[in-house]
């Protein structure tokens, strides 16, 4: 089995629309979250969320892609560009897969033709509508615009989109079955009707996202992409490649228990089962970025599920939701950029918004600044909703 | 003598009665099971269904209710009791 490493990276997040500016905002724990910019607002009581500021799409595309471009494609196409800039692949593209993760697919798109003809009374919406709005445009536009001919598809599982597509394609690599891949995620729901479906559920935050804080009161939501370039250690170092980091396990559990509440049992095993296959002891680990999404029933399982694996032992967790918001489909893409961080210059980005402990989230969290320390090890969580959790275990260059 | 509203049939049906019906309907139960002072964990309501038992309340009476599931004190809608969702629903009716 191969060895596979990250050579490339690009993001478009709340908190920047390159990997050098994300790592500046979270290494400054500067939060994107902040009002919301959208139509219709004062009909909805969710009146805050991290958005992509400035987006300007035709800086990135000519007018005629634009026409076929929903929001979160926009930005996983900007992002895997950067990628494959960073990584100049030299692997065959009949043999690059690329796999993307989205929770939502074009909701943007779909929100706006419903509009259209049902609120607007139009008798026709834009044309392009259905490639618009596939959840697997992203996967198909980054296919095209690079040039990739290998497998392409999109992988969907709620909160942790991103963590299975990355997990697939690290799958895919270590096997042999590809030469490389570029795997990640993106969503943009930030739409009216997709705030007012999260409203109904009841759990989103009016003020801050205060990740495993006492008085944390739920999610806020974020939007935007990463993307990475996966390949063999072995090919990078023969073609002198910067390595930004390797993935050397990965795990995928479900609850089976319920379609929102999380069960730590499941989130546990996902844990456990990466450094599994990576083949570490729980002692190993130097860092958790959680999944951490603020709300009281998430930390608090989480929180039950890290005691369960590492025990006693205070392993320096963070929850960068709290910086730019709950990204969901794309969530464990652009918190692992907060993963690369950590390995790579040994920074691990504060969680905002804490209002002090919580007995029932008895972590070692990272508040306040960012705390140096010596990461060599780190996993990424992502426990969906109706239970679908994919763990990754990193290790530094 | 709880508030009243026109029912659909053109008779008045207490805001009790229909709040009952709702909590009945989405428990799973008989109207008259759900007494006043039934708490709501006792009919078997979970996360899920509290969430559209409110869904339900807020679509009947055009009301608004304030309640965070992460939070659930801070709205200070009392969802303890039949009852007490009950006087939360008339009191929020009277503010609209």
């Amino acid at each position: 089995m191969r060895r596979v490493v990250i050579t490339g990276a690009g993001t478009v997040n709340p908190l920047g629309q390159d990997v050098a500016s994300s790592f500046r905002a979270l290494r400054d724990g500067v939060s994107a979250i902040a009002a919301l910019q959208i139509a219709d607002l004062d009909r909805l009581s969710v009146k805050i969320g991290a958005q992509v500021a400035d987006w300007q799409p035709e800086n990135h595309f000519d007018r005629a892609q634009l026409g076929l471009l929903d929001r979160h494609v926009q930005f996983a196409l900007a992002a895997a560009r950067q990628a494959g800039a960073q990584a100049r692949l030299t692997a065959d593209p009949g043999r690059t897969a690329v796999i993307m993760g989205t929770a939502g697919g074009g909701l943007i798109t779909s929100d706006e033709a419903f509009r259209a003809v049902y609120a607007e009374g139009r008798n026709r919406v834009h044309p392009f509508t259905v490639p618009r709005l596939m959840a697997s445009a992203a996967a198909s536009h980054i296919s095209m615009d690079l040039g990739l001919t290998g497998p392409a598809f999109s992988v969907s599982s709620a909160c942790a989109s991103s963590n299975h597509a990355i997990g697939l394609a690290f799958q895919m690599v270590r096997s042999g079955m590809v030469e490389a891949a570029f795997a990640g995620g993106s969503e943009a729901m930030l739409s009216f009707g997709g705030l007012k479906a999260w409203e109904g559920l009841r759990v989103m935050a009016p003020d801050a996202c205060r990740p495993f804080s006492l008085g944390r009161n739920g999610m806020v939501q974020g939007e935007g992409a990463a993307v990475f370039v996966l390949e063999p250690r072995e090919a990078a170092l023969a073609r002198g490649a910067g390595i930004l980091a390797e993935i050397v396990g990965f795990a995928m559990t479900s609850d089976a228990s319920d379609i929102v509440l999380p069960n730590s049992d499941g989130a546990a095993r996902a844990m456990a089962g990466a450094l599994a296959d990576a083949g570490l002891e729980p002692g190993a680990v130097d860092h958790i970025n959680a999944h951490g999404t603020g709300t009281a029933a998430n930390d608090r399982s989480e929180a039950q599920a890290i005691a369960r694996v590492f025990g006693d032992r205070d392993v320096p967790l963070t929850s960068t939701k709290s910086l730019h918001g709950h990204l969901i489909g794309a969530a464990g893409a652009v918190e692992l950029l907060a993963v690369l961080l950590a390995l790579q210059e040994g920074i691990i980005a504060p969680t905002a918004g804490y209002l002090g402990p919580d007995p029932d989230c008895p972590v070692d969290l990272v508040t306040g600044a960012a705390r140096q320390a010596d990461v060599a090890v780190a996993l990424s969580n992502a426990f969906a909703f109706g239970g679908l959790n994919a763990v990754l275990a990193l290790a530094r260059a | 003598m709880g508030v009243t509203m026109d029912g659909a049939l053109g008779f008045e049906v207490s805001v009790a009665d229909r709040v009952r019906a709702i909590i009945a309907e989405q428990a799973m139960l008989e109207p008259h099971d759900v007494t006043p002072g039934a708490a709501l964990s006792d009919l078997g309501l979970d996360s899920l269904m509290l969430v559209e038992t409110l869904f339900a309340l807020e679509e009947a009476f055009d009301i608004s209710v304030p309640f965070n599931a992460n939070d659930p004190a801070a709205g200070r809608f009392d969802l303890s009791t039949v009852r007490a969702v009950i006087a939360g629903v008339e009191g929020l009716i009277a503010a609209r």
